[in-house]
């Protein structure tokens, strides 16, 4: 008989079913306590949708993911690797987690194709020429390959924020984190870059979106989670989570913002 | 959702920017009423009497041949005598080597040609190459240059620095400032960003005292008491310290107007490069430094332009650069009339003007390029 069970997104060998695993996570911002004991675990696979009322601490905990914050009490594992204050194990997550910013947070003084290639030519040690070959497959799967020499300032914000996706995925990341990914976008631009996720997630993508578009959540969402003041009040699957909210405070919320 | 799409505008190209406000439409209105044109003719006026007597000083009146002081006096002439061209023609080896010996000038001369080779190719974006270039540059060509310039070793006869003067005086002390200062202006300006509290405490005194102390002050120190302290059998060259003191002083300087420009590019920079994993050195060179150094140039250029004119500062530390060449040659009975002083600063004047007009000029066509880069 096989030792290892084969997963349902299809990977023959994982090491890890568990993708992100947070222990009683603490944190604090001098006397404001941002975190407050938040268990979280993360299968491979799974699409998590944070939601909650803004200052809840959505952003937080998953900057705390990639250890762009820094949590004083609890245990954070992704992929088996324990995030402390050791730098190696630091980089060692980060490579391995992509990120997505509210703001895109792209290089400006840089290419598109150079947004993405830069990581895996200095992190990864890739050649010049296969990170370029690379990037252009990511940039056609976010149906921006015509854009490449361009700068970001030159682009919509749609189109700048499908090319932080690609430029993210450009490492191969087992993870993708989004943080309210399409907050910053005009309303028309929303769209191509909820269906660029679409994608990602139905190719089997671990995601954790930190995102206020339901609509999104109903579609792709393994499991919703509602914060409220640094906790996690409710998860749930998302069928459950909109039709019968278990907590007066995530009804409240839907209420609010589904009108 | 296509219903929705169906139903509302959606654009899908961007717009144009507009132009900026005030077109080149509106400069030359110079006679549209009386106003415009008493101030234009005000200004015509004032060109006048600035610089038709410096025409007259510097090209009409000007002597152009001669041997001596007699040949720029207004008696031998037989007219008002404005510039004395022939004292700075005379004098011109002076001024460029000091009293570097005449028969090693030749060393000095392919040391010039040495450092414009390997710096014009610096200059041009176009050229390849551009990272060997710049160790050649600024980590070779230095210490080649010292060597040559001393000499003592491959059949080199030995000159002491105290010997150097004039421009190459100037030049020397002035690229090695420049060179030095931006380097360690960047590690210091880093330092001072740092979280830690011992780099950052270093930093912060190192530049402050720096900072507080007059350039005079650190050249004195660097020639007269730095001797005093150090083991007698410790031999320093004078040249070496001026220049350890320079390179020391403006790297204070750059060091702030770096961190200026580092507080310019925002912190989600930071994350974003932090997040794709390069970590803390490869992100602030690919990714924090390229967009500080762009927001730094006008800063860090003027450092350069008040670097190069505050060498003349070693004068006082009995080193005698191009001005204080100038100052020794006013001295000679055989050249002193009554224009030879003008002559001499005017002479001078334009040398420096037109150093820092060049590095002025070139920082501002560098400052264009990268503005095509949008942001």
């Amino acid at each position: 008989m096989a030792m290892q069970p084969a997963s349902s997104s299809g990977l023959s060998s994982t090491r890890h079913e568990i993708a992100v695993e947070m222990l009683g996570v603490h944190k604090w911002y001098g006397d404001f306590h941002a975190l407050k004991d938040i268990n979280l675990e993360v299968t491979r696979g799974e699409r998590i949708v944070i939601c909650g009322p803004s200052g809840s601490g959505k952003s937080t905990l998953i900057r705390c993911i990639n250890r762009l914050e820094e949590h004083q009490r609890g245990r954070i594992l992704v992929d088996g690797v324990e995030v402390t204050d050791d730098l190696r194990h630091i980089d060692e997550v980060r490579r391995e987690v992509g990120m997505v910013f509210q703001q895109f947070n792209l290089f400006p003084h840089l290419t598109v194709l150079e947004n993405c290639t830069l990581a895996p030519i200095w992190v990864r040690q890739m050649s010049k020429k296969a990170a370029k070959a690379l990037a252009m497959r990511y940039l056609e799967r976010v149906k921006i390959p015509e854009q490449a020499r361009k700068y970001p300032g030159q682009l919509s914000g749609g189109q700048q924020q499908r090319v932080a996706i690609a430029r993210a995925l450009c490492m191969n990341p087992k993870i993708m984190l989004f943080d309210e990914p399409t907050s910053a976008l005009d309303p028309e631009m929303v769209k191509e870059v909820l269906d660029t996720m679409v994608e990602l997630a139905r190719d089997g993508m671990t995601m954790i979106v930190v995102s206020h578009e339901m609509g999104f959540a109903r579609e792709v969402a393994s499991r919703m989670v509602f914060m409220d003041e640094g906790q996690i009040v409710e998860i749930n699957e998302p069928e459950p989570f909109f039709t019968h909210p278990r907590h007066r405070r995530t009804k409240l919320f839907l209420q609010r913002i589904l009108r | 959702m296509s219903d929705v799409a169906d139903a509302v505008f959606v654009r899908q190209a961007l717009l144009k920017p507009l132009p900026p406000p005030g077109g080149a439409g509106r400069r030359w209105h110079l006679m549209r009423n009386w106003k415009d044109l008493i101030l234009t003719a005000l200004c015509l006026y004032l060109i006048w009497i600035v610089i038709w007597p410096a025409v007259r000083f510097l090209f009409i009146d000007a002597v152009w041949t001669g041997s001596s002081r007699n040949d720029c006096l207004a008696e031998t002439a037989g007219h008002p005598v404005g510039a004395c061209w022939p004292f700075i023609t005379a004098k011109f080896q002076q001024f460029i080597y000091g009293f570097y010996p005449e028969s090693e000038r030749w060393r000095a001369n392919r040391t010039f040609l040495l450092g414009a080779a390997l710096l014009l190719p610096l200059l041009i974006p176009r050229a390849p190459f551009k990272l060997a270039n710049a160790v050649l540059f600024f980590g070779i060509f230095p210490v080649i240059a010292y060597f040559f310039l001393v000499g003592g070793a491959f059949d080199l006869t030995y000159v002491e620095t105290r010997s150097w003067g004039g421009l190459l005086v100037t030049l020397v002390v002035a690229v090695t400032g420049i060179s030095v200062s931006l380097p360690l202006g960047i590690g210091l300006a880093l330092a001072r960003r740092s979280t830690l509290p011992v780099l950052r405490g270093g930093a912060v005194i190192f530049i402050e005292f720096w900072r507080g102390v007059p350039l005079v002050a650190v050249l004195f120190f660097a020639t007269f008491m730095l001797p005093l302290f150090l083991p007698p059998d410790w031999e320093i060259d004078a040249m070496l310290r001026v220049l350890v003191g320079v390179s020391i002083f403006a790297a204070a300087y750059m060091a702030e107007v770096i961190r200026g420009g580092l507080q310019a590019v925002p912190r989600a920079q930071y994350e974003g490069a932090m997040a794709l994993g390069l970590g803390y050195w490869r992100a602030m060179r690919l990714v924090i430094l390229p967009q500080a150094l762009r927001v730094s140039i006008p800063g860090i250029v003027n450092i350069f332009i008040g670097l190069f004119k505050d060498t003349t500062l070693v004068l006082t530390v009995a080193i005698f650069d191009l001005l204080g060449q100038l100052r020794a040659a006013f001295a000679d009975p055989n050249w002193s009339s009554p224009s030879t002083l003008f002559t001499g600063f005017a002479f001078a004047g334009a040398i420096y003007f037109t150093f820092c007009f060049a590095m002025s000029r070139y920082s501002l066509y560098l400052e264009r390029r990268l503005r095509r880069e949008p942001r």
